[in-house]
């Protein structure tokens, strides 16, 4: 055992370090910082800078623009880009869609979309869960049927978040409804500007709109955009979400966010109270963080760790505690939640209520909280 | 002792649910009506007038109905249940109550007969922007000349001030203390916002804006200041029962109904047990909140101050257990604001953000623990 860096890590975190806080535009990075909600424009800006670096995806093959790096090293670039307030490259691009094209897609397929997916030129969304198949996805209704050459699609997604960006979406459709529910899956790229797919917005709890319906009425998609075969979408969708799964403790930027409610938190620091809680989270932080790098740490060959449920389940806490505690410093001030800008409060407390709203979500999506625990309980106690 | 409320209080509340479902039969009329100006129904307000709801808290003198704690406590219940965004507390409970402890017999007779016939509505601009549950509100001030009274500085937030016909002004007095006065909105400048539940709120700025003492001129008027707000959390306490009954119900009905792997979400244990946790908590929330009204008969502001921050703390806690497990066990539809769950847990947060929170009402009973042996119930 031992706690250190190497020399070459250390060099390694130096390098990101630099690399994010001089690179990428500081009004991105302050938007990030105070917990704002970033535009469009801003998170493709962003990850095309990083992309230009080889910064955009280096969890992928190489050849597709992966680094060859270690697990630690992956983990180290994760944090230095929270703690900068760097925008992650989007999700599902990076780490979602871009990853399965390159283990299941064809080679023209990867040839034609794994470039524009790195580097942001395509905005994907992900069309997987149904109004009746959220945790329990595999009973997804939404239909794709051959004719010809093509797939005709009907059916409709839902909570699908930044979909109103879409370009495409990846989705999951069934294909054969004949067999048993997950055989008869199958994973279908499509470009949303197709005639028949509609995008309609979900109004949120704290106000913003991140998430949409997506329906499909009578929707052609070539075959040539099917993924794997017809049939294999459950396994690629597991494939998928154990990505997802990988690096959803958002350490560094709830670390971040704490620190910064420190100083916020003005005077309200020398209540006992107050310091006890933020003592005690930035114990459990420390804990968490300590944990992801005992997960990076050992795992060598690049299979999400089944640990990756304990830091998504600790994460989301951690997280959304942190959110808890910004709420009851912002305390009358946060009233004035949807005040205007000439608001006398200050922003930060004005943003606290819809924040602490707003991140009841990271225990609901991406596997639930309770599936985290499902998969704990099963396939690491055995239960 | 008595916990169960008597038939003319049972009457009542089925009185006012009756009432409250003719506008809020569901919860998409409620986010019809705070989408638009006032941000709550003008019509139900003046209903809730005609059947004396308003008025309950004031004596027959001043034009009320004279009625106790616990009939204004089963009201807040009732418009929680359904996340009413009538600014009943904000204006019938704090601000009436203000009147009610510190206004002349002229200012009361007039004041409060108007607000219990439903024709004006009143706000307590009591806070300023940063400061925390005080009785003292610094960042607005009184200035003299002459016997005219005027008021400098910001409130923030004002709770119902962007349709209050009658500012109840605390501001600090020039020879030191809180004293409050009446404005006019007309006097000062006056700008709406939505809190996160969607209920409404202003910021107030005053420039050297004329103001007529409430009461006797000068005096220091803190200790009532301090235990109107009392009174007013612990209705606020009884709002938030009223919608995490509500949140429990809506729990138990979802885990009956949503099917995910071919089966209702009732045949998991684990999801049942929470359902099960969530009712404990509320059942505790209920013991509190009955006897922090209850107290409230027995005129004691130390007692009154002193439940007014248990129940603030047990309600603060309920609140988040409740409201987090509430949206939690429902999934991605809580997170909608087309769904009352999730709206329900940002109404509870919004009410203790305003009227005192879990850290705040600890805080203060952490500093009491050395004054007693034991906590005494009765
Ligand atoms: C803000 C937000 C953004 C999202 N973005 C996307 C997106 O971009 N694309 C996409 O495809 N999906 C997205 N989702 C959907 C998300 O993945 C689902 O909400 C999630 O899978 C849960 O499904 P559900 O909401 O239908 O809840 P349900 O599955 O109905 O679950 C309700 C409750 O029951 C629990 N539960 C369910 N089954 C079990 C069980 N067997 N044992 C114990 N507990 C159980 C759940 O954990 C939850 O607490 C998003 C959701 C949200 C809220």
């Amino acid at each position: 055992m031992q706690l250190e860096l190497s020399a070459t890590d250390t060099d390694f975190r130096a390098r990101m370090r630099e690399f994010f806080t001089t690179k990428v535009p500081q009004e991105i990075r302050d938007t990030v910082l105070a917990g704002r909600h970033l535009g469009h424009d801003q998170i493709v800006e962003s990850q095309r800078i990083l992309n230009a670096e080889g910064l955009a995806v280096p969890h992928w093959p190489t050849e597709w623009g992966g680094q060859d790096w270690t697990d630690l090293q992956r983990h180290l670039w994760h944090e230095e880009m929270q703690r900068a307030g760097v925008p992650l490259p989007l999700a599902f691009n990076a780490s979602m869609i871009g990853p399965v094209i390159a283990q299941f897609g064809t080679e023209e397929q990867k040839e034609r979309f794994l470039p524009a997916t790195a580097n942001l030129d395509i905005w994907w969304s992900q069309g997987f869960s149904e109004p009746d198949a959220g945790s329990d996805l595999a009973s997804l209704r939404t239909s794709a049927v051959r004719d010809g050459d093509d797939w005709v699609v009907n059916g409709q997604k839902t909570w699908t978040t930044l979909g109103q960006y879409g370009d495409w979406i990846f989705t999951l459709v069934r294909t054969d409804p004949e067999v048993k529910k997950q055989a008869g899956i199958s994973m279908l790229l499509i470009d949303m500007t197709t005639p028949g797919v509609e995008v309609r917005p979900i109004e949120l709890i704290d106000g913003g709109h991140e998430v949409n319906e997506v329906w499909f009425s009578d929707v052609r998609v070539p075959g040539d955009l099917m993924v794997g075969e017809p049939g294999q979408g459950w396994t690629i969708a597991k494939f998928l979400l154990g990505n997802e799964r990988v690096g959803v403790a958002p350490v560094g930027a709830t670390k971040r966010a704490l620190a910064r409610l420190k100083s916020e938190a003005g005077d309200q620091l020398d209540d006992p109270l107050v310091r006890a809680r933020v003592a005690e989270l930035e114990n459990d932080l420390l804990a968490l963080e300590l944990t992801a790098l005992r997960v990076v740490a050992h795992s060598s060959d690049g299979a999400p760790h089944p640990a990756s449920s304990v830091l998504k389940l600790r994460g989301s806490e951690l997280q959304q505690a942190v959110s808890e505690l910004a709420l009851d410093l912002a305390g009358p001030a946060s009233l004035a939640a949807r005040a205007d800008d000439d608001s006398p409060q200050e922003d930060w407390a004005r943003r606290a209520a819809p924040t602490y709203l707003n991140l009841r979500k990271a225990s609901i999506y991406g596997g639930s909280n309770e599936v985290q625990r499902q998969i704990i309980s099963r396939t690491i106690l055995g239960l | 002792m008595d916990f169960t409320p008597d038939d003319e209080q049972q009457a009542l509340r089925e009185a006012v649910r009756g009432l409250l479902a003719t506008t809020y039969a569901d919860h998409d009329a409620r986010r019809r009506t705070v989408a638009e100006d006032p941000g709550f129904s003008e019509s139900l307000w003046g209903r809730l007038a005609e059947m004396g709801v308003l008025g309950l808290p004031f004596s027959e003198a001043d034009g009320g109905v004279g009625a106790g704690p616990v009939e204004i406590g089963i009201v807040c219940q009732e418009l929680g249940r359904v996340l009413a965004p009538e600014p009943y507390l904000a204006s019938v409970v704090h601000a009436g109550g203000l009147v009610a402890a510190c206004g002349t017999p002229e200012q009361k007779t007039d004041l409060l007969g108007r607000l219990a016939a439903g024709e004006i509505v009143l706000a307590a601009a009591d806070t300023s922007p940063g400061a925390r549950w005080s009785s003292a509100n610094e960042g607005v001030r009184a200035a003299v000349e002459g016997g005219a009274w005027t008021l400098t500085g910001v409130a923030n937030p004002v709770v119902a001030g962007d349709r209050a016909d009658v500012l109840v002004v605390a501001a600090a007095l020039p020879d030191g203390g809180t004293g409050l006065f009446l404005v006019s909105p007309d006097a000062v400048e006056c700008t709406g916002y939505a809190a996160a539940d969607l209920t409404r709120a202003a910021t107030v700025r005053f420039d050297a804006s004329a103001a007529t003492p409430l009461g006797e001129p000068g005096r220091d008027l803190s200790a009532s200041i301090a235990t109107i707000s009392d009174l007013t959390r612990i209705m606020g306490a009884n709002q938030a029962l009223g919608v995490m009954q509500s949140q429990v119900r809506a729990t138990t009905d979802y885990l009956r109904s949503r099917k995910q792997f071919g089966v209702t979400l009732n045949t998991f244990q684990a999801l049942t047990f929470r359902a099960a946790d969530m009712y404990v908590s509320l059942e505790m929330a209920q013991s509190m909140v009955d006897w922090a009204t209850m107290t409230i008969a027995g005129g004691d502001p130390a007692v009154v101050a002193d439940a007014a921050d248990r129940v603030g703390l047990t309600i603060a806690r309920t609140g988040r257990h409740v409201g987090q497990e509430a949206i939690q066990l429902h999934g991605g539809i809580a997170m909608t604001a087309e769904y009352a769950v999730g709206v329900g847990t940002a109404h509870v947060e919004v009410l203790g953000q305003w009227l005192g929170n879990g850290g705040h009402h600890l805080g203060r009973l952490a500093a009491r623990v050395a004054d007693h042996e034991m906590v005494e119930a009765v």
